[in-house]
């Protein structure tokens, strides 16, 4: 690892090409790590700076492969890049962002904090998710919010089939159009208090959308207890 | 006359067709298959002869230990005997349970497993081993218990229900239970049966690399299978970089399952061992990758023969539940009102277990003395410890894990095609080339 002089402060730079990922995590899970690091030529490596619990910013000049950012606590990690499957996976503060676009499975089971992709996500993008928050600046794909428990998914762009399925009490937020409501899912409408916490939202994430533009989506409630009488909402 | 009853529509079926008919409803139970299935009951062990020397039974040593998951360079599990408390949620049980259960394990040196729903503080403070599950609803899953863990099982299914994913009823769900899983309190809780970043083995390498990542590699990582196709899914665990297998087969219990599933889906234990053990062989990997068995284990006996079949350790789940007092005769008045009777309650979905095991109820929770309960769960594991060792010293094995196939005979054919054993008294393996 090499210290590279920024304009702000010192970041430590970890050049992936030449330093294992082990290295880099376990440099950014010791104890007090320094508070900016840079990552570079990640070239679609897994499993980046996943696991930090520290308030430290990582910057990741590249495409990431999957689990970027996995489980992340305080950290705010930015990937200059595409990123895979699983981004942010079960995130419990902090942010990550993405410049690029990223795979599915967008912030799968996230916890709290914000998850920003600037570009498009696949296929289920907020897949259980517990209470983080997602912002995504294009369009998600099929499936996404399956069975989201908690936590808010704005959608800049369009949203892809069954969106929401099986959803819990997360509130959704699409601006273009859905191809389909998954099962359970419904439309509901913008009262004041949504316009406000999707401004909130889309301030967090650096946009200037207008919230007016936008649907809310969430559970009905309809299958919170079985019902042999459902069996064919499934 | 002579009243005949109909082989195909039995009291069972009949009934079941009556109860389906009445309330719309299929049923959900507790419990694992109840049917007849090739056991280990129909094994039996050859003890020594003029051609095995047995161990003096009372006093040579017999050793019990076993060392799960150090094929990645990580702290292993060191168990002081080779019967592990398989994953149970807290949730499907109390608070009370879970501790019992720690208590127990802890003190005859043995792990424990948390469940679909997260760790609590109580069977963390008791457990000196507690493996973390890893379930497709991560329910309460975060990185701060992953990181307090002693291993880590990736949990891709259950030997009641492979292929499906679990659920909570709602009268199960306290306040407790939603904050933990983050949900409303009060609904009938579907748990996914896939995971949610992860699809397939090449997917599972990864995973698993992450959470080893996420732990500084410290401890091991296991995964779950339920028994359905145990030669594939164990080398492609294996393949994924398992560090251990653990394999559950369809008498394993389940909280709360459809009986249609827990009765007609995956397959017996006795018939999931060897083809596990195979793939493990043909890896080159068999006890370096270290299999866990699972699904109906009650007595020394089926610790021993699991182990001969193969395995390197096995979990009780329904047999932990029962040592801590469930289906005890002393609830019998309960059990009747309930509907059922000691020996035959199953309805752990219910959350109204007299026992106070299966329930979130306040008033039945405070039933189960955890102190009493871990006492009573240790006991359960020296006598299954012991009952195995006297088993291997007759048949003249200084180690359990000494035990193999040829210290085994079948009593059925059925038995002996699955676990390729000749039927007692012939030197017939059905199937075999």
């Amino acid at each position: 690892m090499d210290v590279l002089t920024t304009t702000a402060m010192t970041a430590v730079t970890v050049d992936l090409a030449a330093t294992p990922v082990r290295e880099l995590n376990a440099a950014l899970h010791a104890p007090a790590p320094a508070p900016r690091w840079r990552v570079t030529h990640p070239a679609g490596a897994h499993n980046v700076a996943v696991g930090i619990d520290a308030p430290v910013a990582v910057q990741i000049d590249g495409p990431v492969g999957y689990y970027c950012a996995g489980m992340n606590q305080q950290a705010d990690v930015l990937v200059r890049g595409n990123a895979g499957t699983g981004l942010a996976e079960n995130v419990m503060s902090g942010s990550v962002r993405v410049t690029g676009s990223a795979s599915q499975s967008v912030a799968a089971s996230g916890c709290g904090g914000l998850v920003v992709v600037d570009g498009d996500t696949g296929a289920r993008c907020g897949i259980a998710l517990r209470g983080a928050d997602v912002v995504v600046g294009g369009s998600v794909g099929h499936m996404s919010a399956f069975m989201a428990q908690s936590g808010r998914i704005v959608v800049c762009g369009d949203a892809g089939h069954s969106l929401g399925d099986s959803i819990y009490e997360a509130r959704l937020y699409v601006r273009g159009a859905v191809a389909s409501l998954g099962t359970d899912c419904v439309e509901k409408p913008m009262r004041d208090e949504h316009r406000a916490e999707l401004a909130g939202l889309l301030a967090r994430a650096g946009r200037d959308d207008d919230p007016a533009l936008f649907r809310r989506y969430g559970s009905a409630r309809r299958l919170y207890h079985f019902d042999s009488a459902n069996h064919a909402a499934y | 006359m002579q009243l005949r009853e109909s082989a195909t529509f039995d009291r069972h079926a009949i009934a079941a067709i009556q109860r389906a008919a009445d309330t719309g409803a299929y049923r959900i139970r507790g419990w694992g298959a109840k049917r007849p299935l090739p056991h280990f009951d129909d094994l039996l062990f050859l003890g020594a002869s003029m051609s095995r020397y047995p161990l003096e039974g009372y006093r040579e040593r017999c050793g019990t230990d076993v060392t799960l998951g150090g094929r990645h360079g990580a702290t292993p599990l060191r168990l002081d005997v080779p019967v592990t408390i398989a994953g149970m949620s807290f949730g499907a049980l109390s608070a009370p349970a879970k501790e019992a259960l720690g208590r127990g394990a802890s003190a005859v040196g043995t792990s424990t497993t948390t469940g679909d729903g997260g760790m609590t503080p109580e069977e963390r403070e008791h457990s000196d081993s507690l493996i973390y599950q890893y379930l497709p609803s991560r329910y309460g899953m975060n990185p701060d218990d992953l990181r307090r863990a002693d291993a880590i099982e990736v949990v891709l299914g259950q030997g009641a229900k492979p292929g499906g994913g679990g659920m909570l009823l709602g009268r199960k769900i306290s306040e407790r239970v939603a904050t933990m899983r983050t949900l409303p309190a009060g609904i009938d809780q579907r748990s996914p049966s896939r995971h949610p970043d992860w699809t397939g083995p090449d997917d599972l390498a990864i995973k698993i690399e992450e959470l080893r990542e996420v732990t500084d590699r410290r401890i091991p990582v296991l995964v779950k299978i339920g028994a359905s196709r145990p030669y594939y899914d164990t080398a492609l665990a294996v393949k994924a970089g398992a560090d251990a297998v653990v394999l559950d087969g369809m008498q394993g219990g389940t909280a709360a399952t459809q009986e249609v599933f827990i009765e007609h889906v995956g397959i017996p234990t006795l018939a999931a061992i060897r083809p596990a053990v195979d793939a493990l062989d043909e890896l080159g990997v068999h006890r370096e990758v270290q299999l866990v068995v699972s699904g109906g284990i009650r007595t020394g006996a089926d610790v021993a023969k699991a182990i001969a079949l193969g395995a390197d350790a096995v979990s009780v789940g329904t047999a932990a539940l029962i040592a801590l007092g469930d289906n005890h005769p002393r609830y019998a008045a309960d059990y009747e009102q309930l509907g059922s009777a000691p020996g035959y309650y199953d309805d752990f979905q219910d959350g109204r277990d007299p026992a106070g095991i299966s329930t979130q109820d306040p008033e039945l929770t405070a039933r189960l003395d955890p102190v009493e309960g871990g006492r009573r769960v240790a006991n359960y594991l020296r006598v299954l410890t012991m009952e195995a060792q006297t088993i291997a010293r007759a048949c003249g094995k200084s180690h359990l894990h000494h035990l193999e196939p040829e210290d085994l005979v079948a009593l059925t054919m059925e038995a002996a095609a699955m676990a390729r054993v000749p039927l007692a008294g012939t030197g017939w393996i059905p199937g075999a080339p």
